[in-house]
């Protein structure tokens, strides 16, 4: 009814039987917007594809999963990129490690040493790893995932369950070590037109490095598979 | 219609007749029996079959007739979807193979050395994905806008360009463009230092028009933006900048979005660095507060010297680079060269750009080629009298905020060298004394 409605009044008579089509009876009593294009959003729909969770844990399903179970979950699907550790295998991304080297000439960001919420780690997992077959994990097999990857921080004990009420209370070591607020622009520098400097040295050149690809002839393929 | 048609072809006869008016008599001959020359004025093949041809020379320039000239070519259609000429093989993206661990999520860097305009072809634009390139159907692919709104609605690709279009010529760049030179000068190539950047004309609906039509709640702040391909990649944007110029872009250049771009829909988010235009768009929801994303802590933070990070730096500042010379388009000789470059800032329209040929000593001001555009690439250029002695090319743009492009040096005070993104700094390539160009860093 509500969809009739909405498309006798926004669409000229060609479109009504497409409109009728594409938009299914929802029972949600909104009225219509400006253009009445489309269809209701049903709860259902929503559900299936609202798949993000926030640091309060907003958007946690229900289920769990401990430590333990998370260690064989990652053995058959994460080690072979990860490393068994989380040490990262070739140019795979480390996950854990890094601890306090932030501030250090060479920084090593992961998990443990950088990311300021956990609840990340649960959404970043379901919605995109294992890599190879992504949105495949359980809801339970991600939580003991989590739960599993903070423990290899040293984040939660061994005995940690994660789920929508556990998780959301983590507090990852690094939490304040962002600011949210762009302090940009930082640089000023100044439009000097003449005599601007007295000397210029050249301290770095790219010449002779070998590592620049080759930007004619075919791609080059370089140590890439 | 067809008068037209016939005129048309009857054009083409008088050519062909022409044609072999200027052949010997015995050719001719051979050449209207062969039917190569129809009643209808059809031309059927490009060659002049049983003529023989007169000896390629060596050289096809003045005083030689090219062959091109004394032959016909394929038909219309011999390429119903046009590509570029063989013997622009080289422009292509390439990758540089030791970045990533495979290509899947990886980047290809667009050949600015080769591009003469501000819009970045096509099939030349870069790419940057994060779990491949997906091959969606444009029937079954959804956009679902939920969240903190009156009407969660679900929008077919037809219910889309149902809405009031918008075109704009935004440049999209990658916040790791240049990333690999914190430390110093790594890549000695235009195109892989600062290839992450492209331009286009989109076209598409205003993110505001359909937020509007779902309507948006008093406590709505933030935007979450969603992609349908592997990586399901995630930003959040706040609603203000999401209700400002933020367009929902279903075509790229006058076409629809090439899959590496997108396909069917996109976000494009002017100024904004390339990771919020998020690809493949599926879904957009309204909150009242960021979702804090993987994309937006774990990556896309710039680290600071003392171990703190900036989140949510999503403008990207102003910068330009002069694309001719460079390393893979030296100096041709002494004499007059144009500097030729790109300029853009992710805060509005380009003011003025300056060019130094003494590494930044001395500076003069560019000309600026129109058509200069907000949160565009914009063109300039330079003439200079090169004699033959090395020199230190630099450019520097300043933004319509007043802001003036910082050195390498200047921005590695401020931020250190492990802040991986936002590296905005003048570039320098060193003209040999030979014309090469090299990429070089100063102290
Ligand atoms: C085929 C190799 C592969 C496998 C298997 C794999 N990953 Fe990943 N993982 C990657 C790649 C590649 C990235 C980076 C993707 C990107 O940045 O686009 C990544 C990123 C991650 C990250 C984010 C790292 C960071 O610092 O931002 C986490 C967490 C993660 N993977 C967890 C897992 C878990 C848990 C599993 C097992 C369910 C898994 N991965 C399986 C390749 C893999």
């Amino acid at each position: 009814m509500f969809s009739f409605l909405k498309s006798s009044r926004a669409l000229p008579g060609i479109c009504l039987g497409v409109a009728l089509v594409s938009a299914p009876m929802t029972g949600v009593a909104e009225p219509a917007g400006h253009y009445g294009y489309g269809a209701s959003a049903t709860e259902e729909q929503i559900a299936a594809w609202d798949i993000d969770v926030r640091p309060d844990g907003m958007g946690l399903p229900e289920g769990s999963g401990s430590v333990d179970e998370g260690m064989q979950v990652y053995e058959t699907y994460c080690s072979s990129c990860h490393g068994a550790f989380g040490e990262g295998m070739g140019r795979y991304p480390k996950l854990a490690g890094g601890d306090g080297s932030l501030a250090e000439d060479r920084p090593e960001k992961t998990v443990g040493s950088y990311w300021p919420y956990a609840s990340t780690l649960w959404d970043y997992i379901h919605r995109a790893m294992p890599f190879f077959a992504p949105q495949s994990l359980t809801d339970d097999q991600v939580y003991a995932l989590t739960a599993y990857v903070l423990n290899l921080n040293y984040i939660v004990e061994s005995d940690f369950v994660a789920n929508k009420e556990t998780l959301p209370e983590v507090v990852m070591p690094n939490q304040d070590g962002f600011t949210w607020e762009d302090p940009r622009p930082v640089v000023s520098n100044e439009r000097c037109m003449k005599d601007c400097k007295e000397s210029v040295t050249v301290s770095d050149s790219a010449a002779g490095k070998n590592l620049t690809p080759s930007t004619t002839g075919p791609l080059d393929e370089g140590i890439t598979e | 219609m067809l008068g037209k048609l016939r005129r048309l072809s009857q054009g083409v006869s008088e050519i062909a007749l022409e044609e072999s008016e200027r052949l010997p008599s015995a050719e001719r001959r051979r050449f209207l029996r062969s039917g190569l020359f129809t009643a209808g004025g059809a031309m059927v093949g490009g060659a002049l079959a049983g003529i023989a041809p007169k000896a390629l020379a060596a050289t096809q320039y003045p005083p030689e007739i090219p062959s091109w000239t004394r032959s016909l070519g394929p038909g219309v259609v011999a390429d119903p979807y046009g590509v570029p000429s063989p013997f622009e093989k080289d422009v292509i993206r390439r990758n540089v193979p030791w970045l990533t661990a495979d290509k899947v999520s990886s980047i290809s860097f667009s050949p600015l050395q080769h591009l003469k305009g501000i819009i970045t072809p096509n099939g030349l634009f870069f790419e940057r994905h994060h779990a491949g390139r997906p091959e969606i159907d444009p029937q079954q692919h959804r956009l679902m806008i939920h969240g903190l709104v009156d009407r969660p609605i679900i929008l077919s690709m037809e219910d889309l360009q149902r809405f009031p279009s918008v075109s704009q010529i935004n440049f999209i760049e990658c916040p790791a463009n240049g990333g690999m030179e914190w430390r110093g000068a790594q890549l000695n190539s235009l195109q892989f230092l600062h290839g992450m950047v492209s331009c286009a004309e989109w076209t598409g609906v205003r993110l505001s028009t359909l937020l509007q039509e779902a309507g948006i709640q008093p406590k709505g702040k933030w935007l979450l933006a969603e992609g349908a391909d592997g990586a399901a990649m995630t930003r959040s944007i706040p609603l203000e900048k999401a209700l400002d110029d933020v367009i929902v872009a279903y075509a790229q250049n006058g076409e629809a979005l090439r899959r590496e771009q997108g396909y069917p829909i996109r976000l494009v988010v002017p100024g904004w660095e390339g990771n919020t235009h998020v690809k493949w768009l599926r879904r957009l929801e309204v909150g009242d507060k960021p979702w804090m994303q993987r994309e937006e802590t774990s990556k896309y933070t710039d680290l600071m010297p003392d171990g703190t990070a900036h989140g949510f730096t999503w403008v990207m500042e102003a910068k330009s680079v002069i694309t001719s010379p460079c390393p893979e388009m030296p100096v041709r000789g002494k004499g007059i060269c144009q500097i030729e470059g790109l300029a853009w800032s992710g805060r509005g329209k380009v003011r003025a750009v300056d060019v130094s040929v003494d590494g930044g000593k001395n500076w003069q001001q560019a000309q600026l080629r129109e058509p200069v555009m907000s949160k565009s690439l914009t063109r300039f250029s330079l003439e200079w009298k090169w004699d033959g002695n090395p020199a230190l090319l630099q450019s520097r743009v300043i933004d319509e905020t007043g802001y003036v492009q910082p050195t390498l040096g200047q921005l590695k005070a401020a931020r250190g060298t492990n802040s991986i993104y936002h590296k905005n700094a003048i570039q320098t390539w060193k003209v040999n004394a030979d014309g090469s160009v090299v990429n070089v860093q100063l102290s």
